[in-house]
């Protein structure tokens, strides 16, 4: 068999154990990679910085254990961020699986900061149809949400006094692997102008260019890499950081098997020719 | 009356939601609000039928013994443990449905997502190929967004900046015309159900 043969008929278990392995090796192995901050993660990190004591943010936590890889550095890195500077967060869960996200979360950093439910965030939890539930919320959060996550009524709350609706928080900041995001776009912004940010999995990032040219969004976090620069900016290298290494090292071996797949069929194809 | 009820309710609601989102009047906003509470109600109870539909489901299959009823056995015990350690220990953290969340659900979840990986690099490897000129530029778009992952020096700084053109202008002007494109169906489709043209919704009879 000519070598291209063998190429282009390669096992894909061969590619599996190389991938395997690429993962492997630099987890165990841990080197630094540079990380270039973009315009649109600067964005969202200025905005962060420039909230006062006392001012409000909602983070909208509505990603599932499966995209947590991605996503739960950047909220871990915002809460902190937003805890240190005495903001008050409103937080959600509107994906199915969020409320064990977002629940993990408060309970390590609010311990970490001090901060007490109720008085220094308030965690709404989860209602279904997150479409419905932001355009209720843009009315009142106290339609979809009468009570917080453990059942205490939203009006006995110190925080929530005087906070009925979007237009008493700052922005919203939605940490998502759902279409949640589209029901933010369209409910949230749209139709009651709420600022908003995303941070979303590498793969949906590309969705989501179009709504910050227009505006809608002010500030766009694309995946881990996202993650690793808003941990860069925020001088909290964490996970994220460290998960850079392993996945550029991953992306260098699918580059690698892009262009020996190509040398084979090129190979294969002049082959042909000849014969 | 079984179609003619449903359909006047439709062309009410559908009417009166859509003059509703330009009348910015307190009975108006009174209305808007008192009717999202019946949404959230409606969805509620959509989800409580899902749930006894998802029982009836994997309960038949067992009964049936039919391929694969061990799963369906999981399904059930799946459920009916959270619904219960929900129920009587609560939802935060350090409770039995939490560790249950973290220790099984999570890592299984998580486990089926990082798969990925190894299918991208496979399909990569067989499917990206220079056969035509589109291939190739789907090819080349696809290497230079996977190098702005990949620091490559003094080219980084580049790379970065034409992935951002990449992205910003042929994938932005792409995207804004799909998404264009439906929200006018959306649009198309809602005065079509409003006006009772589409029906599919009301099922056969």
């Amino acid at each position: 068999m000519a070598f291209y043969e063998k190429l282009m008929g390669l096992d894909r278990r061969w590619v599996y154990l190389c991938v395997g392995i690429a993962v492997l090796i630099p987890f165990f192995i841990p080197f630094d990679v540079p990380v270039y901050t973009t315009p649109e993660v600067k964005a969202v990190y200025d905005f962060m910085e420039s909230l006062k004591e006392g001012d409000v943010l909602f983070l909208a936590i509505d990603y599932d254990p499966n995209a947590m890889a991605e996503l739960h550095p950047t909220a871990t890195v915002m809460m902190r961020q937003a805890f240190s500077k005495n903001v008050k967060l409103v937080i959600s869960a509107l994906s199915q699986n969020g409320p064990g996200m977002a629940e993990q979360l408060i309970a390590q950093i609010s311990k970490e900061y001090g901060k007490k439910s109720g008085v220094d965030y308030c965690y709404l939890g989860y209602k279904p149809y997150p479409g419905i539930v932001i355009l209720a919320m843009g009315q009142n959060f106290r339609i979809p949400f009468p009570s917080d996550y453990y059942g205490v009524p939203l009006d006995s709350l110190p925080m929530m006094k005087n906070i009925k609706n979007y237009d008493d928080v700052k922005a919203v900041i939605d940490v998502t692997g759902t279409n949640a995001i589209d029901y933010w776009l369209v409910n949230g912004n749209a139709r009651y102008k709420v600022k908003l940010a995303a941070a979303v999995t590498g793969v949906m990032a590309a969705d989501y260019y179009p709504y910050l040219q227009s505006g809608q969004l002010f500030g766009l976090l694309s995946g881990l890499k996202g993650a690793s620069e808003y941990e860069v900016l925020a001088n909290q290298k964490g996970f994220a950081f460290s998960g850079m290494r392993i996945q550029t090292v991953a992306h260098i071996v699918v580059t690698l098997f892009i262009v020996i797949g190509n040398i084979g069929f090129f190979m294969a194809r002049a082959g042909k020719r000849r014969s | 009356m079984r179609q003619q009820l449903p359909l006047a309710i439709i062309l009410v609601i559908g009417v009166f939601m859509a003059l509703q989102y330009f009348v910015p009047h307190e009975s108006s906003e009174f209305v808007y609000e008192w009717s999202l509470d019946w949404v959230i109600i409606i969805g509620v109870f959509a989800m409580a039928l899902g749930l006894w539909s998802m029982f009836v489901v994997h309960y038949t299959k067992i009964q049936k013994k039919s391929s694969g009823w061990g799963f369906s056995v999981i399904a059930i015990l799946g459920l009916l443990y959270m619904l219960i350690a929900g129920g009587i220990w609560g939802i935060e953290e350090g409770t039995p449905f939490m560790d249950f969340f973290w220790y099984v659900y999570t890592p299984i979840q998580a486990t089926m997502f990082a798969l990925l990986a190894f299918y991208i690099a496979s399909a990569a490897y067989r499917a990206f190929r220079v056969r035509t000129i589109l291939s190739t530029i789907l090819l080349v778009a696809a290497l230079l967004l996977m190098f702005r992952l990949i620091p490559i020096g003094p080219l980084s700084g580049p790379i970065q900046e034409l992935d951002r053109w990449i992205l910003g202008v042929p994938n932005l002007a792409a995207k804004r015309a799909i998404i264009i494109g439906v929200g006018l169906g959306i649009v198309a489709t809602a005065v079509k159900v409003v006006l009772g043209i589409e029906r599919s919704y009301l099922g056969k009879d």
